[in-house]
């Protein structure tokens, strides 16, 4: 069901990151004020508009789940954040090193752009440990998508406000594309595009998993007569969804 | 460190994480093996059962 096209997208995600990585390397211009640390953006900024845009998704298909009640869109929803916890703990790491480089800091707690995803971040921190709370599968679902929902309307607000306010030290990344050379732009958004399709490919293989675990789960319930659903065996309780 | 280090760290990080991952997706291959070595077993333990003549009292078993 959710392992179509898994061929395709892993080639692809191959071929861009490699290619991402190539062009920051041996095609864009190393940057007259920062030097070789500037090579960093090419790999946090896509980790982090990634990891937004998950959060998103995740919201998205939430709202799918809640107004059809179609479990496949819970499991997106869970898949989608889930990765982007991970692509979060990503940008969080390659800005601190940066931050290093370039401010000599590791963190910088006046920055608004810095907390403020800290704040996203942590907030989606709670959503595993929400899930993994609710014993009854429905209302796990429900309560997720409602947190999902929530979440996912936060993010852009967030990140307007975040615009809107004084800027301090961090370098606004996209109000400034006009000024970056051509070339500078491309590898911005090869490394944007190959991050987007990364991140895909390996939701993909998420989904893919849990739905073969789910069917094999599923198979052995018929075959053995033994109810091996997480009410019946607390031990068996998940934060992912476990049926579709 | 220089900023080679810093640079070389940063891109290092998404390469963890994606072995990270793929080692996860291992583990988890693996389990999906055993459960379908499982499923495999109890299939073939049902046929077996299938297979085996019933013998009621009072009947004689074909031959």
């Amino acid at each position: 069901m959710f392992g179509r096209g898994l061929k395709i997208f892993s080639l692809l995600s191959a071929v861009l990151v490699t290619g991402a990585f190539a062009l920051a390397f041996f095609y864009a211009p190393e940057d007259a004020d920062q030097g070789l640390r500037q090579k960093i953006f090419y790999v946090h900024v896509p980790l982090g508009i990634v990891t937004l845009a998950g959060f998103v998704a995740g919201g998205i298909y939430a709202v799918r789940f809640l107004r059809s009640g179609d479990r496949a869109h819970d499991l997106r929803s869970y898949v989608a954040i889930h990765m982007s916890l991970i692509f979060g703990v990503g940008a969080l790491l390659t800005g601190s090193l940066w931050a290093k480089a370039a401010w000599g800091s590791w963190w910088v707690w006046n920055e608004p752009t810095l907390v403020s995803f800290l704040i996203v971040f942590l907030l989606y921190a709670c959503y595993q440990p929400l899930r993994f709370s609710i014993e009854d599968p429905g209302r796990q679902a429900r309560y997720a998508a409602v947190f999902a929902c929530v979440g996912g309307a936060f993010v852009p607000l967030n990140f307007m406000a975040v615009r809107l306010a004084q800027p301090l030290i961090h370098p606004r990344t996209l109000s400034s594309t006009a000024n970056l050379p051509g070339s500078v732009s491309f590898t911005f958004l090869v490394a944007l595009v190959a991050m987007a399709v990364l991140f895909t490919t390996l939701c993909k293989y998420e989904l893919a998993s849990k739905t073969a675990a789910m069917q094999l789960r599923s198979i052995r319930r018929r075959l053995s007569g033994e109810d091996i659903s997480p009410l019946a065996d607390p031990s068996r309780r998940s934060a992912a969804p476990q049926r579709l | 460190m220089s900023d080679d280090g810093y640079v070389a760290a940063a891109y290092l990080v998404l390469l963890a994480l994606v072995l990270v991952y793929v080692a996860i997706m291992a583990v988890k291959l693996a389990r999906v093996s055993r459960q379908v070595d499982e499923l495999s077993r109890l299939l073939d333990d049902r046929d077996a059962l299938e297979a085996e003549p019933v013998v009621t009292r009072g009947e004689e078993v074909p031959r």
